[in-house]
């Protein structure tokens, strides 16, 4: 076993040697620009761009004229709501999203707010889900757009996409899915789904950082986009900017394996997690599960452990990288909004950890990490005065805590 | 972020790690922070004749730099006097630790608890805080 252990598959993923192998001769040898249509340099270029814009469409059961080009998911998002908002902007000006959203989605949102669009954040339930109730409550007839992702980056809870399609679907209301989490990982189908615009990026399924896509729905309805950009009208319009050729065919060839090999590593995936999810809980007591036990993906599990630091327990793990909610490791001193939004309260968001598992974890690493976890705790509660007093029987929420 | 050798090493060995009977006249505990605010400091002096600080523990929840910042503050007030503890500064520890802006905190932190743990013996003993009087005073957690 090699160390440090990557264990935070969900922040990014190592590039699959197969993936670089198939972008290799695109920096090089058929370095064309896709857009040159007068020379087979051009051609080349456009050929490997058509074969993998097939690819990525069919992955999400699209056509491969819905796929636009993008430099990642956070630019597919701020597509998604600005040209959404300021092409429908006559016919309403209300977008719902949820509080549990990346900042991509919420950012964007909380910008579109000051320029007069109202947004409104819907709540989750405790174990992540959104409630459909409370979705249709918030409906009304100026609302345009509902934006809610697939799969949470943190707690990994993936949300019932195919009835929130259906609902949005019912109002005439377009529907957007930030799945940049969930594309490879949990099914995806563009049409059983009623999904008018997905996110999706390469670097969190084995392909290269720096290149994703929006799927734009063309018929049934026909969504319209005002771009970002200004300039040479690529992508439909969408997208100006000459095409990244190599990241594209690395996008494709990921997606491809990625699909091939869904089952089979979601099988694999689920089995080490709850593996490891097991070892720790019967190591130690008091470790909370954040998000639902089982509707969530197959590698994320998140933890809460009482009386410890999220930040000390990473620094304590020195040779495995994972991920916490703590504020401490942001540089906005704030808890995970996401574990705020679960009803989780700031002293367990602040000892969360994320361990993010993927396609090169083995057992080998789960029971090292495992072990290591139980050892850990154990040392940085002997350490806590929170974990001492709450042993002596001190009401920890009784205590008068000097607030700094 | 990269952390200091400095503050890798106490957060390893920490030093005077433990607790202190809290009931003992002898004793001051100071404890500081909040759960959710992410750091609770729990610092402890123990006086012995002459107003000197014959031993100091801590324990700390909180990120690694609050642990070293607690652990630093005991190891330097061991030995001295009361008054010479109310000199330490939180700006000493963040030179020591070479801590970064966002984790200056911790190093206030630290000085709080080792002010509210001098308050408490003081209070306990009938004496008054010499100079430099501590904002913060916590007591009767248990």
């Amino acid at each position: 076993m090699k160390l440090p252990i990557y264990m935070d598959y969900q922040a990014t993923t190592p590039m699959d040697q197969r993936v670089l192998e198939a972008m290799l001769p695109y920096f090089t040898e058929h370095f064309g620009n896709a857009a040159s249509r007068n020379h087979v340099f051009g051609w080349k270029a456009e050929e490997a761009v058509d074969k993998a814009r097939l690819v990525l469409a069919e992955a999400i059961g699209a056509d491969p004229r819905e796929i636009v080009f993008t430099s990642g998911a956070t630019e597919s998002n701020n597509i998604a709501l600005k040209g959404i908002a300021e092409m429908y902007a006559s016919k309403g000006n209300h977008i719902i999203t949820v509080q549990t959203e990346h900042p991509s989605i919420l950012d964007t949102a909380a910008r579109l707010e000051r320029q007069g669009y109202n947004v409104t954040y819907l709540p989750v339930r405790p174990d992540g889900l959104l409630d459909l109730d409370i979705l249709h409550r918030a409906i009304t007839d100026k609302t345009i757009l509902i934006s809610v992702m697939t799969a949470n980056n943190e707690i990994g809870v993936i949300q019932p996409i195919k009835e929130i399609g259906q609902i949005a679907r019912e109002h005439g209301v377009l529907f957007h899915t930030d799945a940049t989490q969930a594309v490879g990982k949990a099914p995806l189908d563009v049409n059983a789904m009623h999904l008018d615009l997905v996110s999706f990026t390469a670097h969190k399924i084995y392909g290269p950082k720096g290149i994703g896509a929006l799927y734009v729905r063309r018929k049934n309805p026909r969504v319209r986009c005002a771009p970002l950009l200004d300039g040479g009208g690529h992508e439909r319009g969408m997208r100006s900017g000459t095409l990244n050729v190599p990241g594209i065919v690395g996008f494709a060839r990921a997606a491809q394996l990625a699909l091939e090999e869904r089952e089979s590593e979601s099988n694999r995936l689920t089995g080490l997690r709850n593996r490891l999810r097991d070892t720790i809980m019967h190591g130690l007591d008091q470790v909370y599960l954040n998000g639902h036990p089982d509707r969530r993906l197959p590698g994320n599990l998140n933890l809460s452990f009482a009386y410890v630091e999220g930040e000390s327990l990473m620094m304590e793990m020195n040779d495995v990288a994972l991920s916490s909610g703590s504020a401490c490791t942001s540089a906005s001193l704030k808890p995970s909004h996401v574990l705020q939004a679960l009803g989780v309260t700031d002293e367990l968001a602040h000892s969360s950890i994320r361990f993010g598992l993927g396609r090169f974890t083995t057992e080998e690493e789960v029971e090292y990490v495992g072990g290591k976890i139980v050892k850990a705790v154990g040392r940085l509660r002997e350490m806590s005065p929170l974990y001492e007093m709450a042993k002596e029987g001190v009401d920890l929420k009784s205590v008068e805590w000097s607030e700094h | 972020m990269a952390y200091s050798e400095k503050v890798i090493d106490h957060f390893q060995h920490p030093h005077n790690m433990g607790s202190l009977d809290k009931n003992d006249k002898t004793v001051g505990t100071g404890i500081v922070g909040a759960p959710e605010c992410g750091d609770v400091m729990k610092l402890q002096l123990k006086i012995g004749p002459g107003n000197v600080i014959e031993d100091a523990k801590f324990k700390t929840f909180g990120c690694g730099s609050a642990i070293a910042s607690s652990s630093l503050a005991t190891e330097w007030v061991k030995g001295k006097t009361i008054e010479e503890a109310m000199k330490l500064k939180n700006t000493d520890i963040v030179n020591e630790l070479s801590l970064p802006p966002v984790k200056i905190h911790c190093s206030v932190l630290a000085e709080d608890a080792l002010k509210a743990a001098l308050a408490d013996y003081l209070g306990k003993n009938g004496q008054k805080v010499p100079d430099g009087e501590p904002e913060k005073t916590k007591e009767g957690v248990s």
